[in-house]
């Protein structure tokens, strides 16, 4: 980042953290945690031990960090060496980020930015202003992503509670600040398990490693009254549902699936992954000693910030999750996509100057689609 | 600890705390070697401990009082026998050995319906000594996800993944066989451990001849054969890991198999290697060796899996003496020719 832009969005970041501290708290046992902390062009420090709000607030305004972690693992020694802290247990993470949904909306609001020139365009191979190749993929996302990755967010949670017997109260779901969702289990019989057991629970939520006797199909002679009913618990029911959709089709389909064989309802299992699988990032809940995002800091990719969904149905990042002010600021924007903050809309730019409200200058500074003027 | 009687003891002797049990009874060791009606519990503890060694299940005779002592002396003899020989592979056989006799008993006690005592101590040695809680509901038995978790994901097979479990709020339903089977490995250590704990007591005469008989007898063990040095990694690894009693996944017997027949190795041969195998049977195991020798149907010989396949099932272990080989028969031959 350009020094000018540095200065602008560092001042915008320690503003925020002045304003709305009321939104950024140290998480529950503090004592217990990690925390990290990564400055605009720097490197990340880890191991920190931040002992209360007042200690985070401090660090905030002294470092303006561009990204705040806390460990979502409890320790007897947070500030040791990662062999030496004595790890005790961990809260269930998830992260859901649109990214990962390849949905069809995505090559409108994904761009290339050249990494020679500055230059930002539209899907393309080589840099239509130097001919680089050396070009990094951009994103904003959209309305559709976002309520996508929520339909994931809710299918999640029904595992949660459903099969994982989390209760409810046990669960928040983040906005992580820039294009997904973080939820938290805290206080669940899952506290303590590694992260071989993690990743076990990872392949359950994401519907990985199915085999076909569990759904009825055995490989020598299969019976007809093994194979799932639309009423039965966990992956059963929702195989059924996804294969015989309603009960008046069940004996029709079981005959198809039968004379297709094994390895034919094999495949099939193995397609279905992405539709009633939860597409999560596996790595985030299998590590159980990572620095996450701090809810209510905010996130240098975006200048959103990561904040707590109150109402999940409703919640609307680019309403609920900005809050910079609109103080004017000159820019020059190239922004090949159009963007929605504070119900105003934005965009397109082609190398313009431009004077826009704080809060969107500070959200395409961060994308990498603007510099101030 | 658990309260237990006679019973119970003769089932899961390994319970006890050898010197208390012994004391609680009136007996001293001593005794065994000079009451003519203890003497032959001695040889009783050997006969035990031979043939645990050769992989087999030693059989109880659970009918009446005397039997029942008899079945808890003989272990803790056996203990004892152990400890003076001083023999690790045996203590190793041995205590394998009592785990699959425990097990079965685990299994039976769980699920019988008919004496709820008996299933509430099988839930309690369960829970107590693994930290797994057991509920009975209906014909199955439920345990929190995150227990069977931490159990389960030591097994490789897929049917022990989660995704394929029936989960219901937070539990797993398993069949009493499951759950027994899911703490196999750490009823064998436990047992193990029992007995490593227990210091060794001073030599008595009438030990002398039967400790001398297993030091002779674990020899047959302790002998590295010329032929094993030579397996490739792979090899190794699935020979251990049924020495130890895991399951070997289908595509682990059949690289096994496929290899030993290989190199020259015929069905008899081979088919004791799967003994330890929590599923053995032997008509089975001598029908899939002789079908993969070709010796059956359509007379199609199997041939042993490339490295690139044996590595896609998870089976590959390579070592920097693989480097360039594609099949694990090309690994002998590599290691003779640099020799
Ligand atoms: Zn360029
Ligand atoms: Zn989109």
């Amino acid at each position: 980042m350009h020094e000018k832009d540095l200065k602008l969005v560092e001042n915008s970041f320690k503003k925020y953290y002045f304003d709305h501290f009321d939104l950024i708290h140290v998480p529950e046992r503090t004592s217990e945690r990690e925390f990290g902390y990564q400055k605009f062009n720097s490197g990340m420090i880890r191991h920190l031990s931040i002992k209360s709000d007042e200690d985070l607030r401090l660090m905030l305004i002294t470092e303006i960090p561009s990204d705040v972690y806390c460990s979502n693992a409890y320790y007897s020694f947070p500030t040791l060496s990662m062999g030496e802290k004595d790890w005790k247990e961990a809260d269930l993470i998830f992260d859901v980020d649109s990214k990962d949904l390849h949905l069809d909306c995505r090559k409108e609001h994904t761009c290339l930015k050249c990494n020679s020139c500055g230059e930002v365009a539209l899907m393309v191979q080589t840099c239509p202003k130097c001919n680089s190749t050396k070009l990094e993929q951009k994103s904003l996302t959209c309305k559709n992503c976002i309520s996508g990755a929520k339909t994931e967010v809710k299918k999640l949670m029904n595992i949660l509670i459903e099969d994982l017997g989390i209760k409810k109260q046990n669960i928040r779901v983040y906005f992580s600040g820039n294009e997904g969702f973080h939820v938290y289990v805290t206080n669940s019989p899952y506290q303590k398990l590694g992260s071989r057991e993690r990743t076990d629970l990872v392949d359950y939520i994401m519907f990985r490693s199915a085999i076909p006797e569990t759904f009825g199909m055995k490989k020598y002679k299969p019976e007809r009254s093994s194979f799932p009913e639309i009423i039965d618990n966990g992956w059963r029911g929702r195989v059924s549902k996804e294969i015989f959709g309603s009960k008046s089709k069940r004996s029709k389909e079981i005959t198809e699936i039968i004379s297709n064989g094994y390895s034919v309802f094999q495949q099939r299992l193995e397609n279905m992954k992405t539709d009633i699988g939860v597409r999560i990032d596996p790595n985030v809940t299998m590590d159980t000693h990572r620095i996450f995002r701090l809810a209510g800091s905010l996130n240098s990719k975006s200048g959103l910030s990561k904040i707590f969904c109150k109402n999940f149905e409703k919640f609307d990042p680019f309403q609920d999750a900005c809050f910079i002010d609109d103080e004017k600021i000159d820019v020059v924007a190239n922004c090949p996509v159009r963007f929605t903050l504070k119900n105003r809309k934005f965009g397109t730019y082609k190398n313009e100057k431009i004077s826009l409200p704080k809060y969107a200058a500070i959200y395409m500074i961060c994308k990498g689609f603007a510099s101030t003027a | 600890m658990l309260n237990l009687g006679t019973d119970e003891m003769a089932k899961y002797p390994f319970l006890a705390e050898a010197g208390k049990y012994l004391k609680d009874k009136g007996f001293t060791l001593d005794q065994f070697g000079t009451d003519p009606d203890l003497m032959p519990i001695i040889e009783k503890a050997y006969h035990r401990i031979e043939k645990a060694s050769t992989g087999k299940i030693y059989h109880s005779e659970l009918e009446n009082l005397e039997q029942l002592d008899v079945e808890v002396f003989s272990f803790l003899i056996a203990v004892v026998l152990l400890k003076l020989s001083g023999m690790n592979t045996l203590i190793k056989r041995f205590s394998l050995a009592e785990a699959r006799r425990a097990e079965k008993f685990l299994e039976k006690d769980l699920a019988d319906f008919s004496d709820k005592t008996k299933e509430q101590l099988a839930v309690r040695i369960i829970k107590d000594l693994f930290s797994v809680n057991v509920q009975k509901h209906k014909e199955f038995f439920v345990i929190p996800v995150s227990d069977y978790l931490k159990h389960a994901v030591y097994f490789h097979e897929k049917e022990w993944k989660l995704v394929n479990r029936r989960i219901e709020n937070g539990k797993v339903f398993l069949t009493s066989h499951e759950s027994v089977r899911l703490i196999r490995k750490e009823l064998d250590s436990y047992i193990n451990s029992k007995i490593q704990e227990v210091s060794t007591p001073s030599m008595i005469d009438a030990l002398k001849k039967p400790v001398e008989k297993l030091r002779l007898l674990s020899k047959k063990f302790s002998v590295p054969t010329m032929v094993s040095t030579e397996y490739p990694p792979c090899i190794k690894h699935a020979i251990d890991e049924l020495n130890k009693g895991e399951n070997l996944s289908h595509s682990g017997r059949f690289m096994l198999g496929t290899y030993l027949l290989s190199i020259g190795q015929t069905v008899s041969q081979i088919a004791p290697l799967f003994k330890n195998a929590p599923d053995y049977n032997e008509k089975v195991t001598l029908y899939q060796l002789n079908h993969l020798a070709g010796n059956s149907g359509s007379g199609t010989e199997y041939k042993c899996p490339s490295c690139e396949k044996v590595k896609s099932k998870d089976l590959c272990y390579a070592t920097s003496d693989c480097d360039g080989i594609i099949n694990p028969l090309q690994f002998k031959k590599k290691t003779t020719l640099h020799a």
